[in-house]
């Protein structure tokens, strides 16, 4: 009882026995003090949640609960087992998650609602004798009150608020906007659904409902790789990490494995026992590096040239001196090596042009439909067929559209080369671009011409009067590599020696990597492959896939995957792991989340688009459009800005558009109803005579702004936002370290397409709303703050590719203090929006911009580019412009829509991925399991979505990976485009449907299902591809195969047809205005991800910032600290014409010359004092860069190369950047009041 | 002002040190410890702590034996007050040198090695300087010591300490007239008195000394009764 009294026993003997010849002794001392030590150890309950955090790991953990308090978390080891010969998945989790609990009951956690001061001051003062929509009227149309807490932003000031009126202060100013401006400019930016499906699906089912914006991030965060829709018409897919197991070789390209994958780093270590090989890529001498049996130290940068020259000795001793048989079989069936390309003469020259359709072909070779999408190659026999397969097969006929090698109906033997002298009619020159003349000072620069010519074996076809010079993809592909052939001419070698684009010497003096590294690596990369079926991989990630023409890196690495056979087969493939989060129940989820069970379409937008013209980056844009066209290009219209592009590609509907009108669209559908017309043809009838503009033209113009923002599970300003200053600048209108001038200031040339306005707007958005569990940078800035629930306070699903298994975040207590979860949220929201609304709107018309999609009939729009604005061609809705469609919004009824599910899923289906099937089952299913809505109104009799966990089950019970029944009916869809049998993939799980409360017991394997590549199965571990070989499904390509030809105009004009070497570009951040005299020290940025957070995440974590430096830090070379006078910790000012950030230099003999590491997103708010360029408080590393948008990624209509959400699009690179470092002079924290006076701080 | 310095004050010191110790360690007994530095730097600790410890236990125990036995005993045994005072002078100066020198090794440890500055609560850095002046007033004591060897200034502490000890109203009188040096370091004793059980200090009432007795090279401790 007591510990002193206990121990007052000086007079009882406290030996009890001897033993061992008394050299031992039994006694009974106090104990006591054990105890002390088992309850610090001591729980109450253990309960499963995971990190919802911007992660791959996907790791189950276990949550110990003490006296209603979360005291810490271990990893869970339960697992499902993998299968004899493979090591398990367990144990997942790192030092990032293990702190976790810290969070929430740290001083950062967000406790109540918050609200600026000034805001809820003006707020209550119209408040006071107006309805909420009136009182946010007032409040927005008084210019003064607006400024007075638009230009406080970031500034502190925030003062408690109640649930009540901060949910009312939102659903006032989204009623507003939706009654003044148009739901489109509502926007929601919240990332991977996949780490928290129902907390994403809460937002966004909220704004889909009210017409607003979700915006995209996968390629804002420039994690989407476009070579993969490219070359697959696939997002991304790739092998789950066990796979890496079943290498036999594995190179490791620009990705940090033990670093950043640090869960699954185990299978790297174990392949390396099992005796794979394994090389590694990178420039400085990363923690992945130490597992390599070698390490190529590639320049940052340059890996398109290492990788072609890789290619250039695979193609050299594989494919043309000796034929590997593995490869030949492979390449015939599945790449596009046997497709035929037209050759285009340009001023008397030849180029690669487009594919030979049957279209092109007198007769049309008896296709009667969609022949201008069925591609033509060669059979040895017959002569020229559309082999099946191509998109053309795929829509509007069945049963064709499979990888046989057949063509209508006939087995064919398709000719990859038409190098014999039988085969080819004429051996013409044919012209390339080439780049490697236009790097900076900062890289190699080619002395090559830019046009290398080069000699082709072509046939002549006769199609009614015409002769077509057609050559296969595999005689243009070699040429491009630079090897020769015996069929003379320039610009090709025999000698790996000769300094000829694409050899290894040549390679050499890019990246310098010594030419027989190059070799070995090739070789060895090759040898295996051939060896072991395809067991060769390649591991990349975010080093290769952050730089402007990252394109070009990709598809170099994809092509030697395909010549070696690689895609498709276990222990083979493309790794790409830069945030790939994978949604497995995806078509289960997409119905919550975009309320598709109400009403489509959703409103989706491209957000490197949205930002680069809302943050009016686009006004500072330095890297023109000519610089980076080809000098091959087709004659055209190139010479325009880079956002001229995307407003083309937005009219064209090939990109999506936000907001999308410049008027109303309530509106525009009231004036369409008096009229009499139908929406679509009225929108084309305004468009056309200009009476109807669309948003995009004129991006500044008050009525195209993005008006309100809710920003969830995401730190946009502290972490992925490019162009951090121009953000707080244009888009909040607050202090910034914006530091060069724009176009108009600079003279440079003016957009042509995109209106001007002199004075470049300031503070944009009306209302920013952020919703999380901490105080992030993004908190700081915003209007409203609101608490959220941890991850260990809120139920919901998490899936991750890197592993097989759905498992759950759960509530292991309730949320603290004031916080809610995301779905409880919304769902006040939601209800307080139906509260307000009917003071200003009833049941509208809205009028939906639809962009062209993939994986729907529509993706076959445009075989030509035509641009109806010029009169190139009819503005038809859908076809050659974006489609224009009326959705009714019932906004009193909104929240009771939230809270059920509608009824168009039994009248439409739901599918994905370009099937469709019947659900009515599943959700009567769902209102057996959830319950059905008993009050009266619009939702009554439907399934009642109230809390989280009815949310999951919707997601459960409608996914085919999660339910059997689901799946077999969707392979069965599948079957009829295919005409092939693939419903036993599913079969043996017909019966098996996981629930939550399953997945709380244990995570469960999901269930293989068509919206994914790979299956799951006890045989072979997940891998991307692999139903498209082994079930001859086609990848979902023009041609129907794994593309490495691509011939949309703009790809062509781009010189991307081919995978070629580019220097990266030439931003011009720094110049003589910006740069300060005796700052000489300049180099390229480079942002990796870090140890000691995810992206921002645990970044101001107490024990993450021990464990590290204890606030921002970049890192730098020996010698580029020598040379400006920087010694390890000093704190540093590294800046550019986008902003400037301060930091801590940390001096490493890992880094390269030349190169300046910053872990991307380290908060702003912890230890960062103020910068001396631009007086303000030191930024974050999005402070020295800014967005670039490239045309190539633009492209729609176009079958692969047509939008989806996340899927293709514009993305947001920033590793082309340079910035000038140099030592502080004085560190200033800033710690003063800005002002004395009270009154004024309030 | 001097009866309650000498006379109240060190009841309020040791009834702090005594019921605050207990409670401590009721409480808290995590942080019942000596908080070695010893993992942060291994240097200056191993010399100065040595030094340090064994000064101080030497003159902890001169202290008790010299304040606390009767002096009827002293005179029983024949040791003259002279001779008491001499040997009080010359032990004390040995041991409270070797304290000194080891303590002013321990505290530029403290204050300069910035890892375990970083580490150091208020209390650490204050308790050894309140020890490093207990240790300069004592040590300041021999000179005024060395003007009367003949010990009866002695006799008057030993009457004071006893005094206290035995409840004695006019204990403070005893002491009324001695120097001030003394008088500073009576108040300073007791301040630490007062300090320490809010220091790292406690831990000398947890010194392992059993350890030197206790037999055995394998220790097994028996199965707790279940109660």
């Amino acid at each position: 009882m007591s510990h002193l009294l206990d121990r007052l026993n000086f007079f009882q003997s406290k030996q009890l026995d001897t033993f061992s010849n008394k050299h031992g002794q039994t006694t009974n001392e106090d104990r006591a003090w054990e105890d002390v030590y088992r309850n610090r150890w001591r729980h109450d309950k253990v309960v499963r949640s995971t990190h919802g955090v911007n992660c791959t790991g996907s790791c189950s953990w276990k949550i110990y609960v003490k006296s209603g308090i979360v005291t810490w978390e271990t990893q869970q080891t339960d697992y499902p087992r993998t299968r004899p010969d493979l090591p398990n998945h367990e144990p997942r989790g790192c030092a990032r998650g293990a702190s976790y609990s810290w969070y929430l009951y740290s001083a950062n956690r967000v406790k109540n609602p918050l609200i600026r001061g000034k805001l809820m001051k003006a707020w209550r003062r119209m408040r006071k004798n107006m309805e909420p929509a009136a009182a946010w009227k007032a409040l927005q149309e008084d210019p003064v009150l607006r400024a007075s807490y638009v230009k406080t932003r970031g500034k502190g000031g925030f003062v408690r608020a109640t649930w009540d009126e901060s949910t009312e202060i939102i659903a006032a100013a989204n009623a507003y906007t939706v009654k003044t401006y148009g739901p489109d400019r509502v926007f929601g930016f919240s990332p991977i659904p996949a780490m928290s499906m129902v907390s994403y699906a809460a937002g966004s089912r909220y704004l889909s409902l009210l017409g607003g914006v979700c915006m995209s991030f996968y390629d804002w965060y420039c994690d989407l790789p476009p070579a993969s829709p490219m070359t697959w018409g696939e997002q991304t897919d790739v092998p789950e990490s066990a796979d890496w197991y079943n290498a036999g070789y594995l190179l490791l390209w620009g990705s940090n494995v033990p670093q950043t994958r640090t869960p699954d780093a185990h299978f790297y270590t174990e392949a390396r026992y099992r005796g794979t090989k394994s090389a590694v890529v990178s420039p400085d001498y990363s923690e992945a590096a130490k597992f390599g049996d070698i390490w190529l130290n590639a320049k940052q940068g340059t890996d398109a040239a290492l990788a072609m020259a890789f290619g250039h000795v695979i193609l050299r001793e594989f494919h043309l001196d000796r034929q590997a048989e593995y490869f030949e079989d492979y390449t015939r069936k599945y790449s596009d090596f046997p497709m035929l390309v037209t050759m285009e003469e340009k001023d008397g020259r030849m180029i690669p042009g487009r594919f030979l359709r049957a279209d092109d072909l007198a007769g049309k070779l008896g296709e009667k439909n969609n022949p201008e999408w069925k591609t033509i190659a060669w059979d040895s026999e017959n002569g020229l067929c559309a082999p099946n397969g191509s998109v053309g097969y795929r829509w509007g006929e069945d049963g064709e559209w499979n990888l046989e090698e057949r063509a209508k109906g006939k087995d064919t033997d398709l000719k990859m080369s038409f190098i014999l002298e039988e085969d080819h009619d004429e051996v013409v020159g044919v012209d390339f671009p080439y780049f490697g003349g236009e790097a900076t000072e900062n890289f190699h620069k080619c002395d090559h011409p830019d046009v290398l010519t080069r000699n082709i074996p072509v046939k002549k076809i006769k199609s009614g009067k015409k002769t077509i010079t057609v050559a296969t993809v595999f005689d243009l592909f070699c040429a491009n590599y630079g090897l020769d052939r015996g069929l003379g001419g320039e610009w090709v070698s025999k000698d790996y020696n000769d300094d000829i684009p694409g050899t290894p010497a040549w390679a050499e003096k890019i990246t310098g990597v010594s030419r027989d590294k190059i070799e070995a690596v090739a070789r060895e990369f090759a040898l295996n492959a051939e060896k072991t079926n395809g067991k060769s991989m390649v591991i990349l990630g975010a080093g290769l896939n952050h730089w402007y023409h990252m394109d070009m890196n990709y598809r170099g690495i994809i092509n030697m995957l395909v010549m070696c056979g690689c895609i498709g087969q276990s222990g083979g493939g493309w790794s790409h792991y830069v945030g790939q989060e994978k949604l497995r129940p995806q078509t289960g989820w997409q119905p919550l989340a975009f309320g598709l069970d109400w009403c489509r379409p959703p409103r989706h937008m491209n957000s490197t688009s949205a930002w680069y013209a809302h943050t009016d980056q686009f006004r500072y844009e330095q890297l023109s459009a000519n610089e980076i066209l080809s000098p091959t290009a087709p004659e055209g219209d190139w010479d325009i800005n880079l956002i001229d592009y995307n407003i083309r590609a937005e009219r064209m509907g090939w990109l999506p558009s936000a907001p999308q009108l410049k008027t109303n669209p309530l509106e525009v559908a009231k004036a369409a109803k008096e009229a009499g017309k139908e929406i679509p043809a009225y929108v084309a009838e305004q468009l056309k005579s200009g009476d109807l503009e669309m948003s995009c033209e004129d991006p500044d113009a008050p009525e195209n702004w993005p008006r309100n923002l809710f920003i969830w599970r995401s730190n946009l300003l502290g972490s992925s936002g490019k162009g951090h200053e121009y953000f707080l600048k244009h888009l909040l209108g607050t202090d910034h370290g914006v530091l060069g001038k724009d176009l108009g200031e600079e003279g440079g040339a003016m957009p042509k397409e995109a209106k001007w306005h002199k004075d470049a707007p300031k503070g944009k958005l009306d209302l920013l709303v952020t919703i999380d569990f901490r105080m992030s940078t993004t908190a700081v800035y915003s209007d409203i703050v609101l608490p959220t629930a941890s991850w260990y306070e809120k139920d919901d699903l998490n899936t991750s590719d890197m592993h097989p298994f759905i498992h759950p975040l759960q509530a292991a207590v309730d949320p603290a203090y004031e916080s809610k979860s995301d779905w409880e949220i919304f769902k006040s929201i939601a209800q307080k929006f139906s509260e307000v609304a009917p003071e200003i709107l009833g049941v509208e018309t809205d009028i939906v911009q639809l962009p062209i999609l993939h994986d729907t009939p529509a993706e076959i729009a445009q075989d030509q580019v035509l641009d109806w604005k010029k009169g190139e061609c009819d503005l038809i809705p859908g076809k050659t412009a974006p489609n224009y469609i009326a959705v009714e919004r019932d906004y009193p009824n909104l929240g009771k829509k939230f809270t059920s599910v509608g009824p168009l899923l039994e009248k439409l289906g739901n599918g994905g991925k370009g099937i469709n099937w019947n659900t009515e089952t599943e959700v009567h299913h769902l209102g057996d399991l959830n319950g059905r809505v008993l009050e009266d109104g619009v939702s009554k009799g439907q399934p009642k979505l109230d809390t989280a966990i009815d949310a999951a089950e919707m997601i459960l019970m409608l996914a085919p990976e999660t339910n059997g029944e689901v799946a077999v009916k969707a392979w069965n869809e599948l079957s009829k485009a295919t005409g092939r049998e693939h419903a036993h993939l599913a079969l043996p799980k017909e019966d098996e449907k996981i629930r939550f409360r399953d997945i709380a017991v244990q995570p469960r394997k999901i269930i293989s299902s068509p919206t994914w590549s790979g299956i799951e199965s006890e045989e072979v571990c997940y891998n991307a591809g692999y139903t498209n070989v082994h079930e001859l499904i086609p990848w979902r390509t023009l041609t129907g195969r794994q593309q490495l030809y691509q011939d949309h105009l703009w790809m062509r004009a781009f010189g991307e047809g081919f995978v070629g070497w580019r220097p990266p570009v030439d931003l011009k951040t720094i110049n003589a205005d910006i740069q300060d005299d005796g700052d000489n020290l300049i180099l390229n940025f480079i942002t990796p991800h870090q140890k000691w957070g995810i992206h921002s995440t645990y970044s101001d974590n107490l024990m993450m910032l021990t464990l590290n430096r204890g606030g921002p830090v970049v890192w730098i070379s020996e010698t580029d600290a020598k040379s400006a006078g920087i010694v390890d910790n000093d704190w540093v000012e590294v800046y550019n014409a986008n902003g400037a950030l301060t930091a801590r230099a940390v001096v490493s003999q890992r880094m390269k010359d030349g190169t300046i590491f910053m872990y991307h997103a380290q908060e702003k708010i912890v230890n960062t004092p103020g910068s001396e360029k631009t007086g303000h408080r030191g930024g974050i590393h999005n402070s020295v860069t800014r967005a670039t948008v490239k045309p190539t990624h633009m492209i729609g209509a176009y079958a692969h190369q047509s939008y989806g959400f996340n899927y293709y699009g514009t993305v947001g690179s920033n590793r082309d950047e340079f910035v000038v470092v140099r030592k502080m002079r004085k560190v200033d924290w800033l710690d003063t009041p800005a002002t004395q006076s009270p009154e004024a701080a309030e | 002002m001097h009866e309650f310095l000498f006379g109240t004050f060190p009841y309020i010191a040791i009834t702090v040190m005594i019921v605050g110790s207990i409670a401590r360690y009721e409480r808290d007994p995590f942080t019942w410890k000596s908080s070695s530095s010893q993992l942060l730097r291994r240097k200056q600790l191993i010399i100065g702590s040595s030094l340090f410890h064994v000064g101080v236990l030497g003159i902890l125990a001169g202290h008790f034996v010299g304040l606390l036995t009767p002096i009827a005993i002293f005179d029983a045994i024949g040791v003259s007050h002279g001779a008491k005072q001499m040997l009080a002078v010359v032990a004390g100066g040995i041991f409270g040198i070797m304290a000194l020198v080891g303590g002013a090794m321990l505290f530029h440890r403290r204050w300069t090695d910035p890892r375990i500055r970083k580490t150091s609560s208020f209390a650490d850095i204050a308790i050894l300087a309140m020890l490093l002046a207990q240790l300069i007033l004592g040590l300041g004591t021999i000179f005024s010591s060395l003007g009367h060897l003949d010990g009866h200034e002695m006799v008057k502490f030993m009457s004071w300490a006893q005094g206290i000890i035995f409840f004695d109203g006019a204990a403070a009188s005893y002491i009324a007239d001695v120097a001030l040096v003394f008088k500073l370091h009576i108040l300073l004793g007791l301040t630490i008195f007062l300090a320490f059980p809010f220091t790292r200090l406690v831990h000398m009432l947890s010194a392992p000394v059993r350890y030197f007795v206790r037999p055995g090279y394998q220790i097994v401790r028996s199965r707790r009764k279940s109660n």
